[in-house]
């Protein structure tokens, strides 16, 4: 009513610009479209790696259009934006004649228009009053709610059910006002980080996802344990951290934690997210005389020199690697150490920890080997706090619920029309429904069946 | 008899449902058409053994899990599924020839799990972040809304041919159902993969939260589902929309089909990492 009041009105033209489902088909298209992009164009990598991929000329136009981050960028959030208002003006505007409906005290029927839609027709051998008896209890059997009405020469059955299913779709559309109100709270409120923590060790802060900032916790992150098992094909497991969580100093919570099994402590998340070696501090090794069998044992890290007796001269491990690759041959954790006589020049060895006989392919008086290579792990944990969880949740299921209704329920409204026709009855049976109306067809038609069945005998 | 053999049969069982459906819409022979069901429900028969096999077998390897973790599984269930859902649509609407448009879908996902070189049907451990009940949830919804999309698919072609209908009497085309009930059933497998496609989406990003702490992330796979969402939804609600007539809804639920395929294939094809498909 207002609306008709201020036509003309500018405002009246933007109303019914958000309140249109051309809009709607129209965002929909375009976000589905642009969606697109993200996917074939890797997103936020290294802008030297985009420039080099793309050249100047489009690297720029993708920079001014947000290309390498486009689902945060200026216009996508535009267009979500939009659909919001879109959602949020058409639901205000269908809502009130919705809920007319739904709440409606009296219910009221309108016979002209059910005579209009889907019926069957039959007459029944037995007087009108004798049938009321009959067909009530049929019709308020599968139908909730019943009025019989008297009229001249009979009288008339309404039956309806069904009509808060009508409110499906304003669940749905918001359902996605939860969500994108959820994204919108936990890109705000929360954060996304990760962080390192070696066996044995604890951390008071996390690095951020995005930014590459630190986050400081309320609290300490103390790793006591990582342990990983693998299948024989060598395919990782199961990861797992005991890790316990200190307040001032004290352990106040600790638990397990696996892929899929996180800490939710006073709203931060901690993930098992990945694991890795660290750098061994002291690596115990082995140096055998290859003629007189005698063996000699030190201790090192990486760098430290050793000066060794006999005159075998100097040996310094170089560096460590996770995966050492030996002519395509992955040996896994090896060392690399230098080896230099008193005489001669210096020779390269290779250390691997899987192979302790490795060395004896050098074939040189000394055989060197790394005994114990004092490994510790770190787990890699992903702590995040998001406060739009539970709402985007509530969302998901209320769009399950809406969807769900909106798509199989329906607002059916059934009239049993009866007139008598001299000692007998004529019977009309029609039924309405706001949506599937094929199955309201079928439901009338088995209705008028059962009832035609009451009515003959 | 492993499993493995025994899908190998289905594909073809399911190959003879198809060809039985197809011949008896092109040559009209309606015999033809039960022969279609009985082979169809052969195949579901040898396709449920299969699967349910297989779940044993991975048990008897100590590395039990249920058979929905990769690629092959995945198609062998998506096979699975259409047939179900046909079946049902040929009972309650007693036509046939739908079935020559929807069973060579399941023989093609069938024969691609079978036959493509870049699909192991190796029964795999499962790494960590997979073992999620959320995971298995996200399997079966997902699927149950790309066979439903699947027959939609079926469906409108049925209807475009159905649009240029040759007015020659007795020919094939008049076997077809209705343009009324084609449009109408295709729109209810629509909505009913609509409500699925959102559950995959939801337990999907349920399960991504349960693992990385973190339910939507904008990579390939998921950026794809969510195409695939906003073209149904655009076809939901061009519904609504006056003049937008049926045919342009056909056209919109094959674009519609292109993208659940997309998701499912073609998103391994670009950069970027799901940790499941591959
Ligand atoms: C992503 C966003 C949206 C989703 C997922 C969505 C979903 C739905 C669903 C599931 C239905 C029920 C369809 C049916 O009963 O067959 C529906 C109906 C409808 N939607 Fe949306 N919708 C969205 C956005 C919008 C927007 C922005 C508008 C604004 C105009 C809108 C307007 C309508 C209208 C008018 C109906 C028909 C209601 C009726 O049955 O009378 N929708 N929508």
């Amino acid at each position: 009513m207002k609306k008709n009041e201020i036509s003309g009105d500018p405002l009246n033209g933007v109303w019914k610009f958000f309140a249109s489902v051309k809009l709607t088909v129209t965002l929909l298209l375009t976000l589905a479209c642009t969606s697109i992009i993200g996917t074939v164009i890797p997103q936020n990598e290294n802008p030297a790696a985009y420039f080099h991929e793309y050249g100047e000329f489009l690297y720029r136009i993708f920079s001014f259009l947000d290309i390498f981050d486009m689902y945060h960028s200026w216009w996508f959030q535009f267009l979500i934006l939009f659909l919001t208002i879109n959602i949020i003006v058409c639901s205000i505007d269908r809502l009130s004649s919705t809920w007319k409906i739904v709440f409606a005290k009296e219910i009221s029927f309108d016979i002209a228009k059910l005579r209009k839609s889907y019926k069957e027709e039959f007459s029944g051998n037995r007087t009108p009053e004798e049938l009321k008896s009959l067909f009530l209890p049929v019709v308020s059997g599968s139908f909730k709610y019943t009025k019989v009405e008297e009229t001249e020469t009979g009288f008339v059955i309404f039956a309806e059910k069904g009509r808060w299913t009508r409110l499906g779709v304003y669940a749905v559309h918001l359902s996605v006002v939860l969500l994108l109100a959820g994204g919108l709270a936990g890109s705000f409120f929360g954060f996304d980080g990760s962080v390192n923590i070696p066996e044995g060790e604890s951390v008071k802060s996390i690095i951020l996802r995005n930014t590459g900032r630190e986050q400081p916790l309320d609290f300490e992150i103390r790793c006591d344990d990582f342990n990983v098992s693998f299948y024989e094909s060598g395919a990782p497991k199961e990861y797992l951290s005991k890790l316990t969580i200190l307040e001032n100093g004290k352990p106040v919570y600790n638990k397990d934690i696996i892929v899929n099994d996180p800490i939710r402590f006073k709203g931060i998340n901690i993930f098992q997210s990945s694991y890795g070696t660290l750098k061994p501090k002291e690596i115990s090794i082995s140096f055998t005389n290859r003629e007189t069998g005698m063996i000699y044992r030190r201790k090192a890290s990486v760098g430290e020199e050793i000066n060794l007796p006999e005159a075998f001269g100097k040996f310094v491990i170089k560096e460590y690697s996770d995966a050492y690759d030996f002519r395509g041959h992955n040996l896994g954790e090896a060392f690399l150490g230098i080896l230099t006589p008193l005489k001669g020049d210096p020779a390269e060895v290779i250390l691997p920890m899987r192979f302790p006989s490795f060395d004896k392919m050098r074939k040189d008086e000394l055989i060197i080997s790394v005994e114990d290579a004092g490994r510790r792990y770190y787990t890699g944990l992903q702590v995040t706090r998001d406060p739009g969880v539970p709402v985007v949740y509530t969302g998901f299921v209320v769009m399950i619920l809406g969807c769900f209704t909106s798509f199989f329920m329906s607002h059916k409204r059934l009239c049993v029309e009866v007139v008598k026709k001299g000692g007998k009855s004529r019977v009309m049976v029609a039924g309405i429904a706001n949506k599937n109306k094929l199955g309201m067809e079928v439901r009338t038609q088995r209705m008028a069946k059962l009832l035609s069945e009451k009515a003959v005998t | 008899m492993n499993s493995s053999n025994l899908l190998s049969i289905t594909t073809f069982i399911y190959g003879f449902a198809a060809f039985f459906y197809i011949f008896a819409v092109v040559f009209k022979k309606p015999l033809a058409g039960r022969f279609g069901t009985w082979t169809a429900l052969a195949g579901i028969a040898g396709n449920i053994s299969g699967i349910a096999l297989r779940w044993v077998e991975s048990y008897k390897m100590g590395i039990g899990h249920a058979p929905l973790s990769n690629l092959y599984e995945s198609l062998v269930f998506f096979a699975l599924l259409i047939v179900v859902i046909y079946l049902v649509i040929e009972r309650s609407y007693g036509n046939r020839t739908i079935g020559a448009f929807t069973t060579p879908l399941a023989f093609l996902a069938m024969a691609y799990a079978s036959l493509s070189p870049n699909i192991s049907d190796r029964i795999q451990p499962l790494v960590p972040a997979l073992k999620s009940n959320w995971l298995i949830a996200h399997v079966i919804t997902c699927f149950v809304g790309y066979a439903a999309f699947a027959i939609a698919f079926g469906l409108s072609i049925m209807f475009l041919f159905k649009r240029n209908d040759s007015k020659e009497e007795g020919h094939f085309l008049k076997l077809f159902p209705d343009m009324k009930i084609l449009d109408e059933l295709s729109h209810q497998m629509i909505m009913f993969g609509f409500l699925f496609l959102s559950a995959g989406i939801i337990t999907g990003a349920v399960w991504a939260n349960s693992a990385w702490g973190r339910y939507w992330g904008w990579d390939p796979k998921e950026t794809w589902s969510l195409i695939t969402w906003f073209v149904y939804a655009t076809l939901i609600h061009a519904r609504f929309m006056r003049g937008w007539h049926e045919k342009r809804l056909a056209y919109l639920s094959i674009i519609g089909f292109a993208a659940v395929l997309f998701t499912y294939f073609g998103v391994n094809l670009l950069p970027g990492l799901h940790s499941y498909g591959q």
